[in-house]
């Protein structure tokens, strides 16, 4: 089965007014059909640049290398035309912010027809149906058609949103903090409608969040980005629950959990900020933060390695520190034992 | 893409039914729900409006001034507007039967100002309209490409307003003086010519304006969602821009009118018809100011001047209601 998204090797270099800054260094990402991947990562990880760059929306500022495989077909390579095809159909964004992300003049409705009118996908005479019939999936009467975004609540629009998200039947979904900007109530909502959707739909589904336990409750896999790269990769819940690599276990208790005495007795932060993306330490970047740092990790930049690998050497789950990779060639874990 | 538009427009009644049922029997229908929202929005303007004193009185000013040029010919006799069939003698001062007094052929002053306020409102109107749609058109254009139509973009973006800056440097008024002199004479050539030289301020403030919201989300999201640069810019800036062109044409109105007054007091102007600016041109060659007829130059003076000031402060009453911020330093 060929995967409906992959990353290969993605590179995004932002150019600034003093020089070249690194955004995301080297990041590999697949996503099956149907499968659903959380991105997880502090605000700067580069976990929003990769969602951009995934159907090229990024400045013109960024310079973008490696591949974006959707379906097969790379991304990076397309010409204009083929690219505004794609974008939509092939994946469409849930973006951050319903509240600015709707046209304040144009009604819903219109703009849930948008796409549609855009890409021809359904005839102009069939589209009312279809923006009732996409209204009522995510819970909203069709009566609402005529309404404009300041005349709904919050929650309402990013409903609106989904359901412009899923006007051209997209194979792809990327939610980019999608649940952010509401309360739990409707958070909750919310994620059980795009779990719903997405499940029923066979869509895939990016979700990026800084929220580690929003990621656990609606996704299959979850990536933990630091610094642009991912530092672990594996299923949600051994992810979330027993996490390898340092960062992904700092954030993992940033989030207190409900039933456990143990988190909320012991509050944990992490401290330090993230490294300037312009000038990142040498070694693994992760180290100037790191609780369990040694000597070594100011020289090597480990890769990821699979974690508890069975005896042929696969393990659903990688991560990238030296505490994880096979304890022999330390020195030279540049060049060994790629996953 | 605007065609597009249209047709959703009148396709949505069709949603709206449907909607109406699958909402489980509400008991007004959609349809009447907005048009009644509609018509309290309409009527929160209007209060807004009305609450704003100069601009209450900016409006009845120029709807009697409107229906004045409307119903001229009910209220003055074309025939006694001719030089040969002027009702008085020369230079007779206001009296009962001539409230302004005559013109240097006899004619009724009044009269001739009546009549003349059909002109410069016409050509006031129409000017404003082809500046307005120019300006909204370069500034909508320079704004989108040089936001978001790369290098190609931004070259395209900087000649349309070094085009508007060369526009903008030249004296206004000696370009129009140009273009009329050259143009063949009519009420047309004056049009154009006013037109042709008042947009680029509106150039520059649409471009600013369609900059800020080229800068919004829904922009981002218009383009993720495949909408190449028509749609962005049809469907996404225009109506958002909509608000500030409006106030801009209402203070359009009133420097296009001087405008055509200037032209006609220069003697560029059309001489079949009379417009307020052609009777103070008249005055000033019948030479009115040194031998003291007033009733020839004041009047139409001030008749430019109403219509000016009522258009301005209509212009500043609807950009105050439009605009929440200014509303509040009132």
């Amino acid at each position: 089965m060929t995967s409906l998204l992959d990353v290969r090797e993605l590179h995004v270099t932002y150019r600034a007014g003093h020089g070249e800054v690194p955004a995301v260094r080297g990041v590999d990402l697949s996503l099956d059909p149907g499968g659903t991947l959380g991105l997880a990562g502090e605000s700067g990880s580069g976990k929003s640049t990769v969602a951009l760059a995934l159907l090229r929306l990024l400045p013109e500022s960024a310079r973008i290398g490696g591949q974006v495989l959707l379906e097969g077909e790379n991304v990076l390579d397309m010409r204009w035309g083929r690219l505004r095809a794609v974008r939509w159909v092939g994946a469409a964004i849930v973006f951050q912010g319903a509240m600015h992300s709707l046209n304040p003049v144009k009604r819903i409705g219109d703009q849930i027809a948008e796409p549609m009118a855009i890409h021809g996908t359904v005839p102009a005479n069939r589209i009312p149906g279809r923006v009732a019939e996409l209204l009522g999936q995510v819970g909203l009467p069709a009566s609402r058609t005529r309404d404009y975004p300041h005349q709904l609540s919050g929650g309402q629009r990013q409903r609106v949103m989904i359901a412009m998200a899923l006007a051209c039947e997209p194979r792809l979904v990327i939610a980019d903090e999608a649940t952010t900007a509401l309360d739990v109530m409707i958070q909750a909502q919310i994620l059980a409608l795009l779990k719903r959707l997405v499940a029923e739909q066979g869509i895939g589904m990016l979700m990026i969040s800084h929220d580690l336990s929003v990621l656990a409750a609606t996704c299959d896999r979850v990536a933990v980005m630091y610094a642009g790269r991912v530092v672990e990769q594996g299923p949600a819940r051994e992810v979330v629950h027993e996490p390898a690599h340092p960062y992904a276990s700092a954030l993992s208790a940033a989030f207190p959990r409900i039933g456990d005495p143990a988190s909320r007795l012991a509050p944990r932060g992490l401290p330090g900020d993230p490294p300037d993306p312009a000038d990142p330490p040498p070694g693994c970047v992760f180290r100037p933060r790191c609780a369990v740092a040694e000597t070594v990790c100011a020289t090597v930049d480990p890769p990821l390695w699979p974690v508890d690998p069975d005896p042929a050497g696969n393990s659903a789950r990688h991560a990238a520190c030296v505490h994880v990779g096979p304890a022999r060639p330390l020195t030279t874990a540049r060049d060994g034992g790629t996953p | 893409m605007s065609a597009d538009t249209e047709e959703h427009g009148a396709d949505a009644p069709g949603g709206d039914a449907g909607g109406a049922n699958g909402a489980g029997g509400a008991p007004v229908s959609p349809r009447a729900l907005a048009r009644r929202r509609r018509a309290e929005a309409l009527r929160r303007f209007a209060r807004e409006y009305t609450r704003n004193r100069a601009g209450l009185v900016g409006l009845l000013a120029l709807s009697a001034i409107v229906l004045l040029a409307l119903f001229a010919p009910l209220l003055v006799d074309q025939a006694e507007l001719t030089v040969t069939g002027a009702p008085g003698a020369a230079y007779e001062p206001p009296s009962a039967e001539f409230p302004l007094g005559t013109d240097n052929f006899g004619r009724s002053v009044l009269d001739l100002i009546i009549w003349g306020s059909r002109v410069s409102l016409t050509v006031g109107f129409l000017a404003t309209v082809v500046s307005v749609v120019l300006g909204t058109l370069v500034g909508v254009t320079a704004g989108h490409f040089g936001a978001s139509g790369g290098p190609a973009g931004r070259v395209v973006s900087s000649v349309l307003m070094r085009v508007t800056d060369w526009f903008l440097v030249l004296p206004t008024l000696v370009l129009a003086v140009a273009l009329a002199a050259v143009l063949p004479r009519g009420t047309g050539t004056i049009i154009i010519a006013i037109g042709l030289t008042v947009w680029p301020a509106t150039a520059r403030l649409v471009r600013a304006q369609t900059l800020a919201v080229e800068a919004r989300p829904f922009v981002e999201r218009a383009r993720a969602l495949g909408g190449g640069h028509t749609h962005v810019m049809a469907w996404h800036v225009l109506p958002n821009v909509m608000p500030v062109v409006l106030a801009q044409t209402t203070l359009l109105v009133a420097t296009s009118i001087i405008a055509e007054s200037t032209l006609a007091f220069l003697g560029v102007g059309d001489p079949t018809t009379i417009s307020w600016g052609g009777i103070l041109e008249a005055a000033r060659t019948a030479g009115a100011i040194s031998s003291g007829i007033w009733w020839y130059m004041i009047p139409p003076g001030l008749a430019i001047a109403a219509v000016a000031l009522s258009f301005t402060l209509c212009g500043r009453a609807l950009e105050s209601v439009i605009n929440p911020r200014l509303r509040e330093q009132r």
